[in-house]
Parts: structure tokens; sequence; C-alpha cells
């Protein structure tokens, strides 16, 4: 498939995994996700792979381990609930050093919640969510071409690292329809799945685990998972920057709130107010260092977010005092309009003194 | 010419157990992997190790093995077997593992037929925390968790998941053995055979092997009290025999 084709977030990272190698889907039906079991069900079975619809959220991610376990790849896809779920497994793949990937294609909360399109997992996705010290790599493409292109590279680096890699997606970018291409595009060189359960034909015994009793082991194999992440945050950091040569305001947004930011940009723009825009692709590892330097030519960096205020945190560790940064958001599905940003980056140019 | 007639399995590692004297893992282990040694599968075979005592099956049974979360077995297994459909997988659980916590796996990969092969230990107790009430516990058992004994009013009656396991339909074969005396160890290892057997026969649907084992330091009894009680008092609520297949 290499025509421009029209298709819907979550079936366009459906075909993307495939298309990336996907052996086995494993998951559990919750809105606003569920265009990507059903497309599953049917892509996988044709092309001879695993297709299976669990009994929980908690079975599917323990299958993705079993599965990754093997050396296959692996994923699986939810939303906002089943996600929270997941966190005792996700916990278990990054303690064993599990390639696998996970989508998880927000809608507000806490609780239940609604199906409307959120932000409000960031904490969870970019803090692990789970129990212990581990980090898990966050995309957070922006448009439906951009989930298509991440769902490679989520394979690629979850095999290179060995870490689970989370896909954060939001209930409209999983439900809106834009053109898309499946580039076959040069992949990375991965390392071999030696340590893969394969049956000990003729080798020694492999083991897959995150248990070890004696006295200082745990501890080194966080050191050794902390050096990794380490190598990730050198490595891996990927960030767009849109109108920041003049600019003296800064929007910082990811995800489908980027989108909306980027229309208020080119609006300010007209009116004639210098601003621009920073929008993180990977949430972790966050770009902290490109934020830390921007600090040091703009006067203000607005976050907005669709929830009470959560990347804001990690702006402001990045910022670290030296401009204000100020939050407009919406929690709980609202989603905030082009023309609600808009004025928001008026009011702090005109009253500057009044940001906090 | 001297002639062996006792020798350690290839697929048991020549070390010693970290298990309680009496306790029934190491016959356990050493049935597996004296069946996997007569089925010649080593080098296909994957397994699956719990939490609980036998958290470190991986080292004594010398194939290779995964360490999962606590009751997910099942699920774990379901994943390795849906993509390695020519490896033998099994999983081996616990009484808190399987039947506590671990329900909904077993069951759903029971209920979905998945080809694979499951021992369940049964020794009535939580072992590795300490002692505590499994949903296998006796009634009248005292456990660190049950100071006065099981009461039905209050904790409600053991559970028999091999019985509830039994009437699905994607269950083939369940039976349930004692690790008590020779003769009865004997049975187990034909059943143990049996359900690695169907697998390795492609047969369509998951093989379970329940096996009574020995708790003597968390019933807190000698070794030899603890065969006698498991032979008078646990095999009237877990009676033993073919269930199913």
């Amino acid at each position: 498939m290499s025509e421009k084709i029209l298709m819907c977030g979550n079936e366009a990272l459906a075909e993307a995994a495939i298309v990336a190698g996907l052996d086995a889907y494993f998951g559990y039906p919750i809105t606003p996700q569920n265009e990507i079991p059903e497309y599953m069900s049917k892509r996988m079975p044709e092309e001879g792979r695993v297709f299976l619809q669990c009994e929980s959220e908690l079975a599917a991610i323990n299958m993705v381990y079993g599965a990754s376990a093997t050396g296959k790849r692996a994923m699986t896809t939810s939303s906002s609930p089943g996600v929270s779920l997941m966190q005792e497994g996700i916990s278990y793949l990054a303690g064993a050093e599990l390639p696998s990937v996970i989508v998880n294609v927000m809608r507000g909360g806490p609780g239940l919640g609604n199906i409307a399109p959120s932000q409000g997992d960031y904490f969870q996705a970019t803090r692990g969510g789970g129990h212990g010290d581990y980090r898990t790599i966050v995309l957070a493409p922006s448009g439906v071409q951009e989930l298509v292109d991440c769902m490679p590279l989520a394979f690629d680096l979850a095999d290179q690292y060995r870490t689970p890699v989370l896909v954060l997606a939001d209930g409209i970018l999983g439900q809106m329809m834009e053109p898309v291409v499946f580039n076959k595009k040069p992949r990375r060189k991965l390392p071999p799945k030696d340590w893969a359960l394969t049956g000990a034909d003729n080798r020694k015994q492999n083991i897959v685990r995150s248990l070890w009793l004696k006295e200082g082991v745990v501890e080194q194999h966080n050191y050794d998972l902390q050096a990794k992440y380490k190598e990730i945050e050198k490595n891996e950091i990927l960030c767009e920057q849109y109108e920041v040569d003049d600019a003296e305001i800064v929007v910082i947004a990811y995800g489908i709130a980027a989108r909306i930011v980027r229309g208020a940009v080119n609006k300010a723009r007209q009116e004639g107010i210098k601003v621009g825009w920073i929008r993180p692709i990977t949430l972790w590892p966050f770009p902290t260092e490109q934020i830390s330097k921007a600090a040091e030519n703009f006067k203000i960096f607005l976050t907005v977010e669709l929830s009470c205020g959560q990347m804001v945190e990690d702006v402001k560790l990045a910022v670290a005092g030296k401009v204000p940064v100020p939050f407009y958001g919406r929690p709980g599905g609202g989603v905030p309009t082009v023309e609600q940003v808009l004025e928001k980056i008026r009011q702090l140019t005109l009253r500057p003194e009044n940001v906090v | 010419m001297m002639q062996k007639v006792f020798t350690k399995p290839e697929a048991l590692k020549d070390c010693q157990t970290h298990y309680c004297p009496g306790c029934g893992h190491g016959i356990a282990h050493r049935l597996i992997a004296e069946t996997i040694d007569e089925l010649g599968i080593r080098g296909r075979t994957i397994g699956i190790a719990p939490v609980g005592c036998s958290v470190l099956a991986y080292d004594y049974l010398d194939v290779d093995m995964v360490e999962v979360a606590h009751g997910r077995a099942p699920a774990v297994a379901t994943g390795m077997k849906r993509t390695n459909p020519d490896k033998i997988i099994f999983s081996y659980q616990g009484d808190g593992d399987l039947a506590a916590i671990g329900t909904s796996e077993i069951i759903h990969a029971a209920h979905r037929g998945e080809q694979i092969t499951v021992i369940f230990i049964n020794n009535a107790v939580f072992g590795m925390t300490g002692g505590q009430m499994a949903p296998t516990t006796l009634l009248e058992q005292v456990t660190t968790t049950t100071p006065l004994g099981r009461d039905a009013g209050k904790q409600g009656y053991p559970l028999q998941v091999s019985e509830l396991l039994a009437i699905l339909p994607g269950a083939i074969y369940i039976e349930r053995c004692a690790l008590s005396n020779p003769a009865q160890v004997r049975k187990a290892k034909k059943a143990i055979k049996h359900a690695f057997e169907l697998q390795l026969n492609n047969a369509q649907g998951l093989s379970l092997v329940e096996l009574l084992s020995p708790c003597p330091t968390y019933w807190r009894m000698t070794p030899a009290k603890a065969i006698e009680w498991m032979e008078n008092e646990m095999i009237k609520i877990f009676p033993l025999g073919r269930l199913k297949g």
C-alpha cells in the first residue's frame, strides 16, 4: 500500500503495525479504540498471524508478555481505564526487559470517565504507572500519518532497547480520518534476540525473569536499567519546532492539542503576535534540553493540554524558573478550540505582568 | 558390569532445592523432568513459573522458562502457544496462583481450549508468604489468617477448581492425583505424561493435572503426619481420579 488512502487513526495504526511485522495482537474491546481489534480480527488471519480477543486487559498484556518472551513482535491496544489495568504487566515487561508495544487511545477520566478525547494519562504514561523504578518510551503523534510512521519506530525502539513502548493517542486521533501513505522506509539494524525462549535445543537454558532474591542483584539490575534509560535519553528524543525564530511567546503542546495550537499560532501571527510552537513527539524521553535552551530566548512558555496540567510539570522542570510557564487546558473530554487558545495567547501578550 | 538403576533426569538440574523437608514440589519437578526426557521434548519445551514457593522452578528444571505475574501464567502460556504452535508450553502453578488471583486466566484459557498443559499444585495453603488461607484451605484448617480454623460462614468452602474446569468443553483432560505414597506418585507421573502427550499429539484443548501436595511446614505437622492428613482429610474434599478425558 504505497498509494495515498483515507483511513481513520485506529485502522491506520493497526495496518501500520502489520506492515511493521507484528506477529500477534491481543486486545479487549473499549471505546474509542474498537476499530483496532475489529480491523485486526480480519487482517491478522489474512496474513497468517495471531489475533486474539482476550478476557481482560490484564490477560491481554500478559499474552503480549508471553509472545514477546518467545521473541515475537506483540502488541495490545486499549483506552485509559484498560491501560490502568495493564500497569502490572507493563512493570513486569520493563523488569524482564521484554520488547512490546502498547497503544493508549486516551479518553476522559478518572474512573470510567467518558469516551471523549483526553490527554489525562500523561502522568501514567511518562512516570511508569506500575510499581518500581522503570521508564517506558512514549511516542505522541499528532496526526494520522504520523501515527502510521511511529508504529514501525515503536517496534524498532522496543526491540533495540528491550523495553515496552507506549504510543499515546486520543479519541480524536483514533477516530478522525486523514490521507495516509504506508512507506516502507529503511529500518534500524536490530540486535539478535538470543535471550528469547525458543526451547533449549543444543544450547543452555534461557530464563526470562524479573525476580532475583540474592542481595544486591535487583539493585544492580536497576542500575543497568537506568544506564539503558540514559542511553535512550541521549539518542531518541524527538521534538518539532515551528515559527520560533523571532518568537517572544512559545506554546508547548503534544498530540492532538498541538494541532489545535498550531491553528492558534497561525492566527496569532496574522495579528502580528510573535508566537511560536514546540511539540514534543517523545514524551519520555522528554525534550528537556531543547526546552531549557529555548527558555533563554523567549519571554513566556504557554503549555496547552487536554487535561488539568500534567506535561506542564515537565516543562517547568526544563525551564527551571527562567521564564513564566502558564497553563491552559480542558480536562474530562473538553477540547480547547483554536479561538480559546488564541484568546489565551492574546491575554499573555497584552498583560504579561499577570502571567503566573 | 554394574547396571545403573536410578539416574537424574536430564531436564532436572543437579542441585539442592530450597524447598522445606517433606514438601511435594521436589517430587512434582522430578516427574515433569522425567516426562520431558522420556518424550524427548527438552529442546522445544517452554515452562512458566508462578508466584509462590515454586517461583524459582527454573533453578531446578533445565528447560527454557519464564517467570510471570501472580496468577497470569495461563494468559502468558496463551501468548506463547498461539505464536509458537510447534512448542510444548506448560505452566506450573500453586493454589494461590491458580485458584485465587488467577481464576479468570485459567478459566478463560480452558474455555478457549488453549493447547497448553497445566500442572496445578494444591497444598491447601499459601506457602511462600507464610501459611495464610488459600481458596483450597479445608474447613476448620488453621492458617495464619484463619487462626480459629476456616469457617464456611465467614471464609467460604474449599474451592474445587478442577471440578469447575472439567465442565468446560475446552478442557479435554483433567485429573487429580496425590503425592502421598509411591503408588500415587506413579499414578501422578502417568497423568503428567498423558497431559504432555495430548499437547504433543496436537489434541485440541487444555490439559491439567492437579497434584495434592504436602506442606508440613504450614500445616504445622511432621512430614509423616502431613502425608496422613493428606490421605485422611484432604482427599475427602479433593477426591482423586480422572475428572475429564
